[in-house]
Order: structure tokens, then C-alpha cells, then sequence
């Protein structure tokens, strides 16, 4: 009974906090700038907006443009079902899911990407291109920080990894841990494509990364993608809180009113990186993604005695 | 029974060809006949396979008695775990095959090549089946030498073309090389057994430095036939000109024989040194990652895919290295998820990979060009090949729920496990293979977008692809059937695992006393799970996409060209811009050559620009040493010379030397 109140609970809060984590970023980034900035709720607000309107579809597209947004958003949902959020497991949770997680990413670029090029236009393309390209250098550095974790926890599932471990272990790893929150939120930058690796407000098609392979989606199809990138934060965020606040009481009350907190805290991080920080040139992006790896890399040399 | 109905299969398949030879070679009569008994041939020999997995596994065939000349040499073939675990794609590719090259390569369309295709395309499977099941080293080397001739001419079936005559002579060259190394292996293995039998050696036979000697022989000839990296020289342009369902043939099960000899000579042996394991894994891993670069780089849609096979060749090769590392250090769970996991592989690899032969064969057939660059646009007019390349694609790429995943889920499981202290060894040494099959992932990812969206997806680029056509149901339905083995091994891979402990007990005979299982270390079934509820949930949200949009204004416009008015097809992202970037990521290795025009006055002239990532090891290393040689060589020539006298006094004076160097009682 307490463990399908939990997993209720879970999924709710997985499918409904996301777009918030959107508005906090956007509200972080007003402040900034000194403008007011639009409500808090607006991500939701545009995403019901989307799913009421039509759509325009290429005559250049088939099928594979539609299943682009299909498969973000059903691999979005199915991560958050592994991902440990607040104190308890995820609903599933079995040896490997990690392995599992980051290749549900890897089947949501897939058909992104594929959707992208289905339209056959450049800048779609050249989006598609840089977003294939920047996973090359960013899978390593998350899967050298799952080491780091698996070695810590010498166990193989998320839930092993991000549990009561991590707490223990900050007092006598805390330097492998911490090197591994930097990697893993260098790389939270560039999967979910903010500042600097790419910035969502540009208006400038030959700049952007993300923004530009959904140019030509419009309508629910859209909003299924602003959804699934929404859910994927939310996934990443989770595992940095997870890491960085390893405060687990064992108490629900005590434990998802803090993780809560903590990734709304992620979000506000995101916000001020990207109020303060100008975007890279393209060509130092793979530098920054490599500097990722090795610190990850680091966090392992620290356990080799 | 299951030996006998393998045996005779396999002999189908040897003579399927020769009926052909007397008949018509404008009509297809022949190439029909041949058809039908490979396929009898091939469905004989699943039977035989079935039959043993079932646990009716017969006794070994052999002579009454050893013939003299080869000492204990009693018994010929026999099947255990790990040859019907290869015997299964030898057979299952040859039957699709067979039935694919019926369009493919119609006999009454190729009158001067089609009776040999036919001919040898029999042989050569017969040739891999013979050595997988031999059971002793004479009876392999016979299949060994078979198996690699046919598929010399099967490469040189466009003998008229020059390119296709020098790879033809490449790898004949490669290929002998291989089997000299073999030579040496299995002459050792006599000197040291004391018989050609392929039997288990034990520590009093084979001590430290004979075990070493035979694995560098082993990585040598074998690895020269699996094509791992840096031995891969002749393997892309073999792949590129041969007929594409010889390609699905080669990449899919030809180059598996190498992994199963080493699998096969490894399991003989004693357990190495650990620092074997660790070098077959960076060996694997350096193949893998160097392959898939490779793979970005190329224009021509068959050679991007023969890199591919590198690819795959060095991830199942990591997981032989993780076994033969457990092997080494006593660690059941290691051999388990690095063998199940390389083996599984092999399997995949070789419905995937034929499949994408297949696909890439149709759309060749139908558009004649290999040029990624020319084509575009082929989902519009040829859907089932398209839906079938990028099930293939999704596949290689090892994403879930498709075959690929599982293997590579077990491998992964297995490098983690290393993360557990064992006794003398530096878990830092091995987990650096995690990263590495991460890396190969996600480039194989990128790789395989490039290639589906610039095949299929966008505009036509070329009127040759503007004017394609599905093709028939002969070459569409094998690639049907691979897609779906694809599927069935990605979502119910519990159906799998006793055949693979099968052959992990036949590798370790150790793991058959302690009856492991692999669903103790891997949650298969939490794959399966997770498998069908992610298709599910597709299947889910694209209906609820398709019923929000039911009641909705939908239009159909022009693609979104920033508001240039006149866009051209020639105007879309190319294969060569996508892969741009990551070519020049590894530039320090592919080292691309590149064209690219200049400004030189106000009023620039038309000019062109190209590109183009020529294998490294076979332009810098192979070809001028081999230059180095003919020149060294051409020094001897001076006393070459034609003249029976002259050569009258070499053999004089050689013999006088002998004599004098040995001559004394």
C-alpha cells in the first residue's frame, strides 16, 4: 500500500513538475535583467495552448517527422519512471537501469535528430548535425561519473547509486562526488541545450542547436516536444539533487518538500548561468564537453588507491 | 541427428551451385534449381540445430580407426554449445540470401557472373558450417581455405572492374596470411597435444609461454579474418564491391568464423596470463571506437557499413576480452556477462548488419549509385525498404527495445561487475572500456542518423532517386523476416539465454557443474518489460497525437526556408556537412583530405570542392611498406635469371652448404 502511495505520488510529481522547473529559469532570468518576466505557470499555459491548435506539416515529411515528437516524449516519461525522485525508488528499478536510462536519451536523438533532417532543410540539418555531435563528448563524461557512482555504492542500479551511498560517502569521497556534480551539470547544460552550449532565446537560425531542429513542428506535435525536453530537465536535475543534497531521513515529509526545493534550487543554478554567462563559440564547445569527461575522469583517479 | 541433418545440409549447400553450371545462362532456370536445394539445404541444417538445442545431440561422426598419416585423428565433427551457436546465422543468411539474390542478381540480368555467384554462394556457407562443426584441425583448415577461396571470387564477381581486381588481390593476400598464421597455430598445437584433435589442453601441456604463443597466433590469424582493427585492411573495400547480398553474407557471418576461431582455440587452451584479457579488451575497444569514425567519414553507403562491422567486431571482441579476463582471474560472473554478451552480439550483428546489406542493396538496385550524397528522399517511394533500414539502424545502435541493446546491456553489466575489487587488479585498468562502448554508441548513433536522413529523408538529390521504385517482394520479405528476429530477440531475450549458456558452458566447462544461469546476473526479464511498455506507450502517444490533430486544422506547406524563396533540393544538409564535425573531432586519426576551392580574383571561376577519409593504415602502412618490399626484392632478380645452368649451380651450392652445416654423422 505505502509503496503504491509512493509511486502514485512519484509519478505525479514527475509529470506535473516539469514545465515549473522552465518557469523558474525564466523568472531567474528576468530578475537579471531587471524585467518582471512572465508568470511562473506560463510553461504550462503554452503547452495546453499548443494542444488545442492545429498543425502545418512539411510536403517534404513522412511518417518519421511525426514519430520525432512521439518518441521525446514516451522516453522522457519512461525515464522519470526510473529515476529516483524524493526518498523512494523509482516505480522500476532493477540492475542496469542506468545503462537503460541513457539510452532511452540516446533513442529520443535518434528520432529527433531524424525528424529534423526529414524536412530537408540546412538549418535543420546543421542543428541535427551539432546535436548528434555534442552526445559524442557528453555520453562518456555521464557514463565516467556512473562509475564514479557504482564504485562508491558497489551497486548497479540507480536507486543503489543515489540512495543512503551518497551521503555516506561525501564525507570520505566528497572530492570524487563533487567533481562528478560539476561534470554531470556541464553535461545537464548541453543535453538539455541552455546556456552556453546553446541559448533557447536566440533568433538567429544558423546559431542554434535545439531550438532550430524543431523549427518546423508546430501544433501538439510541438508541444509534445517542449513537454519531453521539459521532462528530460527534470530527469537530469533530479540526479544532481540527488547527488549534491544527499539528505535522506527516510521520513516522506521531510524528504520531497527538500528534493523539491532542490531541483526548483537546479533550475535557479540554470537561470543564473544563463544570465551571466555569454554562449561559446561553436568550435570551443567539444573543449568544454572534453573538460567535462576528464573531470569525471578525475573523480575516478580519486578512488584508485 | 542433429549431426547428420547438419552434415547433410551443409553438403546441399556445397553442391547447390553445380546443377546451374549446365544450364542456360540467360535464363534463370538454373540459378532456381540452385535456389531450392540451398534453401532445402539451409532449413535442413536449422532443423539439425533445433534438434540439438532440444537435447537431441547425436554422436560424433568419425572413422573406425585413425588413419596413419594423422595421428589421432578419430573423429571428424561433432556439435556442441558453441558451434550451433555460430551454425544458426551461417545457415539462417544463407536461406535469406539465397532468396534475396534470386532479384538481386538475376541470373538472366548478369549472364557472364551469375553461375558463379551461384556456385560459390553455396560453397561458401558450406565452407563456415564445415569448419564451425570440425573436430579436428584438419578437417577446420579444409573449410578454413573453402570458405575463403569462394569468397575471393565471390568479391571479384566484377572481375572486369579494375578497383574490384585489386581488392580481390588484397584480400587474397590478407587472407593467406591469416591462414599461415593458422598453419603455425595448429602445427604448434600438434607439436605441443601430440594430435590434430581440437581437444582441451592442460597446464602440463601448455604452460605459460606456449600459451602465449599460440594467443599471438590467434590474434593474428583470426583477428585478420574478423577484421579488428588495425587488421582490418582488406575488409571495407571487399565488402564495397562485392554484390550486396554477398556483402550481407561476409559482414554478417564471414567475419563472425574469426571470432568463433578464437572463441574455439581460447577455449582449449588453459587460462592465460590476465594481461591477455586486458589487451583483447583495449584491442576491442580501440576497433570499436576507430571503426565507427571511419564509418562517419565514408561517401559510399557499403563501405560506411563494412566500417561498421569493425565496429561490431570490436564490441564483441570486448566482451571475448571481459570472459577471458574472468577466465584468468576466476570470476564466473564475468565470463557469463562478457561471453553471453560478445556471443549474443554475434548474433545480432548478424541480422542487423544483413539487414542493412539488404536494405542498402534494394536501394542500390533500384537507384545505382552508392554515393550517400546522391540520394535522398527514398522513404516517399520506397517505404518497406526505408522502415526496414531504420529498424536496422535503431539496432546497430544498440537502443532499446531492439536487439542491439541486450547485447550491449550485458556487456556494460559485465564492465561494471569489474568495478568489485578481485585480487590483482586494478579495477582502472578495465572500467575504461565503460566510457569507450559509451563513445561507440553514441558515434554509431551519429553515424546512422547521417546516413538514414541523407538516404531516405528530405528531397531526391539526383533524378536517379527522384525516380526509384520499391522493390519486390523476393528482396523485401528476407529484410522483413531479419526485422523481425530483431524485434524478437530486443523484447523476449530470456527466449535466448540457454542457447548462449549453452555455448558459455561448451567455452568455461567450469560454469556447467555450478548450473549458472544468465538471468541470475542480468534482469532479462525487466528488458522485456521495459520493452514492450515503451513500444506501448509509442503506440499510445501517436494515437493520441493522430486524434488531437482528427479534429484540427491540418495544412501542408512548403519547408520553412527562413524566407528564401527559391530553395533547391541541392540546397539540403549532406551526408558530408552532417559528419563535418566529427570528422575534423577526429581528424588526428582519420586524417581526411580535402579539397576545397579558393577566391583567387574578384570575379571567382566555378569550382569544386571534395573530401574523403582513405583508410589510414592501408594508404601509410600497409602500401608503402609493400613498395618497401618489391624494391627490396627487385635486388634479387639480379641472379634470377632463366638460365638452367645458373640454376643447376644454386641448387649445387646450396645443397654443398647444407652439407657442410649438417652433413657431419
Amino acid at each position: 500500500m505505502e509503496t503504491f502511495v509512493l509511486n502514485t505520488l512519484h509519478m505525479v510529481v514527475a509529470l506535473t513538475l516539469p514545465p515549473l522547473l522552465l518557469g523558474v529559469i525564466g523568472k531567474t532570468k528576468a530578475l537579471f535583467a531587471g524585467r518582471v518576466g512572465p508568470p511562473l505557470l506560463q510553461p504550462y499555459w503554452d503547452l495546453i495552448k499548443l494542444f488545442q491548435k492545429g498543425s502545418v506539416f512539411s510536403t517534404t515529411t513522412t511518417w518519421v517527422f511525426k514519430a520525432g515528437p512521439v518518441v521525446a516524449l514516451v522516453t522522457g516519461v519512461l525515464a522519470l519512471l526510473l529515476v529516483p525522485l524524493g526518498n523512494a525508488h523509482g516505480p522500476v528499478s532493477f540492475t542496469g537501469d542506468l545503462i537503460l536510462l541513457a539510452y532511452l536519451f540516446g533513442l529520443s536523438r535518434f528520432f529527433t535528430a531524424s525528424a529534423a533532417m526529414d524536412t530537408g532543410s540546412p538549418f535543420e540539418g546543421m542543428g541535427a548535425a551539432r546535436e548528434v555531435t555534442y552526445a559524442c563528448l557528453a555520453e562518456p563524461a555521464f557514463f565516467l561519473g556512473l562509475l564514479v557512482l557504482a564504485k562508491l555504492s558497489g551497486s548497479l542500479d540507480l536507486a543503489g547509486m543515489l540512495g543512503s551511498h551518497v551521503a555516506d560517502n561525501w564525507p570520505k569521497q566528497g572530492a570524487s562526488l563533487a567533481l562528478v556534480v560539476l561534470s554531470w551539470f556541464i553535461v545537464l547544460l548541453v543535453e538539455n541545450c541552455r546556456v552556453p552550449f546553446d541559448d533557447p532565446n536566440t533568433h538567429l537560425e544558423l546559431t542554434m542547436i535545439h531550438e532550430v531542429m524543431v523549427l518546423d513542428h508546430s501544433g501538439p506535435a510541438f508541444g509534445m516536444i517542449l513537454y519531453g525536453a521539459a521532462l528530460k530537465l527534470f530527469a537530469f536535475a533530479a540526479l544532481i539533487v540527488h547527488l549534491a543534497v544527499p539528505l535522506a531521513t527516510g521520513n516522506p515529509f521531510l524528504d520531497w518538500p527538500v528534493f523539491i526545493t532542490g531541483t526548483l534550487a537546479v533550475a535557479v543554478v540554470i537561470g543564473v548561468v544563463e544570465s551571466t554567462m555569454a554562449r561559446l563559440p561553436l568550435p570551443y564547445i567539444p573543449i568544454l564537453l572534453a573538460a567535462a569527461c576528464l573531470l569525471s575522469a578525475f573523480g575516478i583517479i580519486l578512488l584508485v588507491r | 541427428m542433429s549431426n547428420q541433418l547438419v552434415v547433410v545440409g551443409l553438403f546441399a549447400c556445397a553442391v547447390s551451385g553445380v546443377p546451374g553450371l549446365f544450364f542456360s545462362r540467360h535464363r534463370c532456370t538454373g540459378q532456381w534449381i540452385a535456389v531450392i536445394i540451398a534453401v532445402t539445404g539451409c532449413v535442413l541444417g536449422l532443423i539439425g540445430i533445433g534438434a540439438f538445442w532440444c537435447g537431441h545431440d547425436g554422436p560424433e561422426i568419425g572413422l573406425p580407426q585413425p588413419i596413419p598419416p594423422f595421428p589421432g585423428a578419430q573423429s571428424w565433427v561433432g556439435i556442441d554449445g558453441l558451434s550451433a551457436l555460430f551454425l544458426a546465422p551461417i545457415f539462417l543468411i544463407a536461406l535469406l540470401g539465397n532468396v534475396y539474390g534470386l532479384t538481386y542478381w538475376k541470373q538472366s540480368e548478369h549472364p557472364t557472373n551469375g553461375r558463379k555467384v551461384g556456385l560459390f554462394f553455396g560453397l561458401m556457407p558450406a565452407g563456415m558450417a564445415l569448419l564451425v562443426i570440425a573436430r579436428n584441425s584438419l578437417i577446420f583448415l579444409v573449410g578454413w581455405e573453402v570458405m575463403a577461396l569462394s569468397a575471393f571470387f565471390l568479391v571479384t564477381t566484377e572481375e572486369h572492374d579494375q578497383e574490384v581486381r585489386e581488392t580481390g588481390l588484397l584480400y587474397l593476400v590478407a587472407t593467406h596470411f591469416s591462414t599461415l598464421c593458422l598453419f603455425a597455430l595448429f602445427g604448434l598445437l600438434f607439436t605441443w597435444s601430440g594430435s590434430f584433435d581440437l581437444e582441451t589442453m592442460g597446464e602440463d601441456k601448455a604452460g605459460p609461454k606456449e600459451v602465449n604463443a599460440l594467443y599471438v597466433l590467434a590474434l593474428l590469424g583470426f583477428g585478420l579474418k574478423a577484421g579488428l582493427m588495425p587488421l582490418h585492411i582488406w575488409l571495407p573495400s571487399a565488402h564495397a564491391m562485392a554484390p550486396s547480398h554477398v556483402s550481407a553474407m561476409m559482414s554478417g557471418v564471414l567475419i563472425k568464423i574469426g571470432i568463433y576461431g578464437f572463441v574455439r582455440v581460447s577455449s582449449l587452451l588453459p587460462a592465460p596470463p590476465q594481461e591477455w584479457g586486458v589487451i583483447i579488451l583495449a584491442l576491442g575497444g580501440i576497433s570499436g571506437v576507430l571503426g565507427v569514425a571511419y564509418a562517419i567519414g565514408q561517401h559510399d553507403i557499403k563501405r560506411l557499413l563494412a566500417y561498421h562491422s569493425i565496429e561490431n567486431i570490436g564490441i564483441i571482441v570486448m566482451g571475448v576480452g571481459l570472459a577471458v579476463l574472468g577466465r584468468s582471474l576466476g570470476r564466473p560472473d564475468w565470463i557469463v556477462l562478457g561471453l553471453c554478451g560478445g556471443l549474443l552480439h554475434v548474433w545480432n550483428h548478424a541480422l542487423f548488419k544483413s539487414l542493412l546489406f539488404f536494405s542498402a542493396g534494394s536501394v542500390i538496385h533500384a537507384t545505382h549509385t552508392r554515393e550517400i550524397d546522391h540520394l535522398g528522399g527514398l522513404a516517399k517511394t520506397m517505404p518497406q525498404t526505408a522502415l526496414c533500414f531504420l529498424i536496422g539502424a535503431v539496432a546497430i545502435c544498440g537502443l532499446p527495445p531492439l536487439n542491439g541493446f541486450v547485447s550491449e546491456f550485458l556487456i556494460y553489466l559485465g564492465l561494471f561487475r569489474t568495478l568489485s575489487p578481485s585480487e590483482g587488479l586494478s579495477f582502472a585498468r578495465v572500467s575504461s572500456a565503460v566510457p569507450a562502448l559509451a563513445l561507440i554508441g553514441s558515434l554509431a548513433l551519429a553515424c546512422f542518423v547521417k546516413v538514414f536522413s541523407a538516404v531516405f529523408l528530405g528531397s531526391p538529390r539526383s533524378h536517379h532517386a527522384a525516380h526509384a521504385h520499391e522493390s519486390k517482394m523476393t528482396m523485401v520479405g528476407p529484410m522483413f523476416a531479419l526485422a523481425g528476429c530483431c524485434f524478437v530477440i530486443g523484447l523476449l531475450p530470456t527466449l535466448v539465454s540457454p542457447v548462449l549458456m549453452k555455448a558459455a558452458q561448451a567455452w568455461a566447462p567450469e560454469l556447467a557443474e555450478s548450473d549458472m544461469r544468465l538471468d541470475s546476473f542480468a534482469p532479462l526479464g525487466w528488458i522485456s518489460v521495459m520493452g514492450l511498455v515503451l513500444l506501448g506507450a509509442i503506440l499510445l502517444a501517436a494515437m493520441l497525437l493522430w486524434n488531437r490533430l482528427r479534429h484540427r486544422r491540418v495544412e501542408t506547406q512548403p519547408t520553412w526556408g527562413c524566407g528564401y524563396a527559391a530553395p533547391t533540393a541541392r540546397m539540403q544538409y549532406t551526408a558530408s556537412s552532417f559528419a563535418q564535425m566529427l570528422v575534423s573531432l577526429f581528424a588526428w586519426v582519420l586524417r581526411p583530405r580535402r579539397q576545397a576551392p579558393e577566391a583567387l580574383s574578384l570575379f571567382p571561376q566555378p569550382s569544386s570542392f571534395r573530401s574523403e577519409t582513405p583508410d589510414v593504415v592501408v594508404e601509410e602502412g600497409i602500401m608503402p611498406t609493400f613498395r618497401f618490399g618489391a624494391w627490396l626484392f627487385s635486388w634479387i632478380r639480379i641472379i634470377q635469371q632463366g638460365n638452367m645452368q645458373l640454376r643447376l649451380l644454386y641448387i649445387f651450392l646450396t645443397l654443398f652448404f647444407l652439407l657442410l652445416w649438417r652433413g657431419r654423422p
